[in-house]
């Protein structure tokens, strides 16, 4: 009988993290940038049906960059979670915070327990609701491929190489922004990724709204001839 | 989180099925003898009349407030009408809890279909879901607690509004005109036969609609009529190309007065 290998856990985690990493780099990043009336996301996405954003529920949205099968698989697992949580209690019963939480056990659980890492990394965005008092406050978090979770204020980047992308929005990003400067800013800090293009045209930009004021459910995806009138290109 | 779930596929109500049946009213009467409710004697709200009609941009939706139990009032102010998405609704007519229950998930159901696949379904889709669910009730329909709902949208594909009627199995059945349900639907039925016409106005239908109900008031004990006094007026609401839109009171009280007139006129 042969002996298996030994590995040391550091290693085993070490190789994990490189290959996730690898994976997630390859993609283009996303961006969700809060505005004046709720809460924008911005993909780079070729791809016109393949979406790397979507809706949860009522004020929650979902974005996700890296192996496009397995954070679609995510996608789907945290509306299965959010309708039935909202169906068995109240729809405000349905937050961001318990979402995410949820996410970054499960997303962990594979990364030390399956041989294979999740390549993926995502954002979970929630608009305020300023008539449910304690709720008024956005909230974006992001959970990484090994389960690791944070919450963001103002703007949050997600996908490989987010270094720049990062550092821009630091130096670029206001408070109160309205909608067409916010899109405009998340777009110009897109085309800083090193995956992506230098110029990203409106039919490449996947963009998706949370919006602050709208009744019910408060995600909207924009047409492109809507981002293209906002772009002004 | 739902990792490792045996269910993957796109409906919300399967998925309960799957994981979450304690979540689910008929497998709760799986323990109860046949005919068990029936026979206690245990008060169990009933709601009466609703209808629907097509006309010519959509389809006008209505039910009456009252609840009963037995003889006596249960509710003056129960809602039976509900907008399943934003070009569909039902109207309810049967055992209160089991029907509003039932037009709750048909909302969750549309709503969960369309995130998870990115598109909602076909109008001729969300009806023939709603025949699955009535089906899956059966069991508690023959505990008494029956579930006949109308279907109404518009269709978008079609460009026209259209309207189903349901049986206690499920079987559903596409209504060229109008239909209406419940313990005053014959009334209405009646009066809507005499006033409908293709391609009315909208005033047209509402008037038609609140007719219909203020007959079915008129003649069976279970529905409710418009409560001056407390100021509850029927639900009414109107779905075209643009969406489901509900129908204000003021307008509603506005057209029962012209009928009264009318009538009044007449007599």
């Amino acid at each position: 009988m042969s002996l298996p290998f030994y590995v040391s856990p550091e290693q085993l985690m070490h190789d994990k993290r490189e290959y996730a990493l690898k994976g997630i780099s390859r993609g283009r990043s996303s961006v969700v940038l809060e505005y004046a009336d709720g809460v924008l996301l911005v993909a780079e996405n070729p791809s016109a049906s393949l979406s790397k954003l979507g809706e949860i529920y009522d004020r929650i949205g979902f974005a996700g960059v890296g192996r496009f099968s397995e954070f679609d698989q995510l996608r789907k697992l945290g509306i299965r979670y959010a309708d039935v949580k909202g169906y068995s209690y109240s729809r405000d019963d349905v937050r961001a915070k318990a979402l995410a939480n949820s996410y970054s056990q499960a997303i962990g659980e594979v990364f030390t327990r399956e041989m294979k890492p999740l390549e993926v990394e995502i954002v979970v965005a929630e608009v305020g609701d300023d008539k449910l008092a304690g709720h008024e406050q956005n909230a974006i978090y992001r959970v990484q491929f090994d389960g690791t979770i944070s919450d963001h204020r103002g703007y949050c980047v997600i996908g490989g190489t987010v270094e720049q992308l990062q550092s821009y929005l630091q130096t670029n990003y206001k408070e109160g922004l309205p909608l067409g400067e916010a899109l405009r800013l998340g777009k110009t800090a897109l085309e800083r990724a090193v995956n992506g293009d230098a110029k990203i045209g409106p039919q490449t930009l996947e963009v998706c709204v949370l919006e602050r004021q709208r009744p019910g459910r408060k995600f909207r995806r924009l047409s492109a001839d809507e981002t293209r009138g906002m772009l002004g290109t | 989180m739902l990792f490792g779930s045996k269910y993957h596929g796109s409906s919300f109500s399967e998925l309960l099925d799957t994981e979450f049946p304690y979540l689910r009213l008929e497998r709760r009467l799986d323990s109860l003898a046949p005919n068990a409710l029936a026979q206690s004697g245990l008060p169990i709200p009933h709601g009466t009349t609703v209808l629907a009609l097509k006309y010519g941009a959509g389809v006008v939706v209505a039910g009456d407030r009252l609840a009963t139990e037995g003889y006596r009032v249960a509710s003056r102010d129960v809602q039976k009408v509900y907008a399943t998405d934003d070009h569909s609704l039902i109207a309810i007519a049967g055992a209160a809890g089991p029907c509003i229950e039932m037009a709750k998930l048909l909302r969750v159901e549309l709503e969960h279909y369309a995130k998870i696949e990115g598109e909602p379904l076909e109008l001729e889709g969300k009806a023939n879901k709603l025949s699955q669910m009535i089906r899956a009730n059966l069991p508690a329909a023959m505990q008494g607690l029956v579930v006949v709902p109308i279907f109404a949208g518009y269709d978008p594909r079609r460009r026209t509004g259209r309207v189903w009627k349901y049986d206690i199995t499920g079987g559903r059945y596409e209504e060229a005109e109008y239909d209406s349900s419940g313990s005053g639907s014959l009334y209405a039925k009646e009066s809507l036969k005499k006033a409908w016409k293709p391609g009315a106005t909208r005033e047209e239908a509402l008037r038609m609609a609140v007719q219909a109900l203020m007959d079915a008031a008129d003649e069976d004990r279970g529905t409710g009529g418009i409560d001056l006094k407390r100021g509850i007026f029927p639900t009414i609401s109107v779905c075209g190309s643009e969406g489901v839109i509900a129908v204000a009171e003021t307008e509603i009280g506005e057209i029962h007065r012209s009928l009264l007139e009318t009538s009044r006129g007449a007599a």
